[in-house]
């Protein structure tokens, strides 16, 4: 490694890099991430499948269970923190989600509302008729 | 220089935001490396957020052709997505063996995660072909193209993180485990991750809600 995690009140520390631990350590941050990643997978895809909970609930237990995915992904392989040598990987990771949300969200909401409000094109000829 | 921190001041303060440091300088080129590199992913997950809000939009528009739950397999994708998850386990070991410079276990992780990679490549690519050959291809509808402009692009992503990761194994062949190839390995690690998380979204928003919807 080299020698910024020293300075950890100087500098920030690269995305994707640890706090100085053993290898040891290190491996088991690892396993515990592939271990609660594919714990998250088996039950999305249980759910997806399955008729024991309310079927209307389960689009909504799959979006919670891949954002807990992606936190856990950035948690265990990524190296994302909340330290205070992490700040600016942070920041710049909340710019990105606040992008993300405004592009997804603001797309479903204008296309969704334009597909209730305008009918099929077969209606509106009818209409001018 | 007026304002220099105490010891006292900086426990109030644990993201040091009022300490002024005198002359830290710059970072170092590991750090300015992997946080340009972050930067770039990031702008690469908000690009894969246009295709996943075109095919939120499109999924329904299917023009008389298959909708998504009568073309998806859920067992493959089950497979993939083990692949990819195991994947970039084996790329942490390999960045983990880069960093104390063990060669047998950088290209043992490294030698795992591209046959997963491929693996997973080969299985995407053959239910590809298949969709092509049942008439349902890219041109069929609007949902298909979202589909496989979507799935496609990931593949395409997860195609150059293969070559660049064959790249690095000649890289720290010919050259060793030096800064420079460190760093570019620092970079590929966090690329192979990213596109992980990308899949997850896949899986759960396409095939997962696509065959249960």
């Amino acid at each position: 490694m080299s020698d910024q995690a020293h300075t950890r009140t100087e500098h920030d520390i690269a995305p994707g890099d640890e706090e100085q631990h053993s290898v040891g350590e290190r491996v088991i941050g690892y396993v515990v991430g592939l271990g609660l990643a594919l714990l998250l997978t088996a039950t999305s895809f249980f759910i997806a499948g399955t008729d024991l909970v309310w079927q209307p609930s389960i689009p909504v237990a799959l979006i919670v269970l891949a954002i807990a995915q992606m936190g856990v992904h950035l948690v265990f392989f990524l190296h994302i923190t909340t330290g205070p040598d992490n700040t600016n990987n942070v920041l710049a990771l909340a710019f990105g989600a606040m992008v993300v949300f405004l592009v997804v969200g603001g797309t479903v909401w204008i296309m969704g509302h334009l597909n209730q409000n305008m009918p099929p094109m077969d209606q509106i000829m009818q209409m001018h008729r | 220089m007026a304002m220099t921190a105490t010891v006292g001041h900086a426990h109030a303060d644990p993201h040091h935001i009022g300490v002024v440091i005198e002359h830290p300088g710059p970072a170092s080129k590991r750090i300015v490396t992997a946080y340009g590199f972050w930067v770039f992913l990031l702008s690469d997950i908000v690009m894969f957020s246009c295709f996943f809000a075109a095919y939120a939009v499109l999924v329904s528009q299917t023009a008389g052709g298959p909708r998504g739950s009568e073309i998806f397999e859920q067992r493959n994708v089950a497979i993939e997505t083990v692949c990819l998850l195991l994947s970039s386990f084996t790329c942490g070991m390999a960045s983990i063996a880069a960093d104390v410079r063990n060669r047998f276990w950088f290209y043992l992780g490294m030698t795992v995660t591209c046959v997963l990679g491929l693996i997973f490549l080969v299985i995407e690519f053959r239910e590809f072909a298949d969709l092509v050959a049942r008439g349902y291809g890219p041109s069929r509808s609007a949902f298909l193209t979202s589909f496989f402009s979507l799935v496609g692009c990931h593949g395409l992503h997860v195609s150059a993180g293969i070559l660049w990761l064959l790249t690095m194994m000649a890289q720290v062949f010919g050259k060793g485990f030096r800064a420079d190839v460190l760093r570019r390995m620092m970079c590929f690690a966090l690329f192979w991750h990213a596109l992980d998380i990308v899949w997850v979204g896949v899986f759960s928003v396409v095939y997962l809600l696509g065959s249960g919807v």
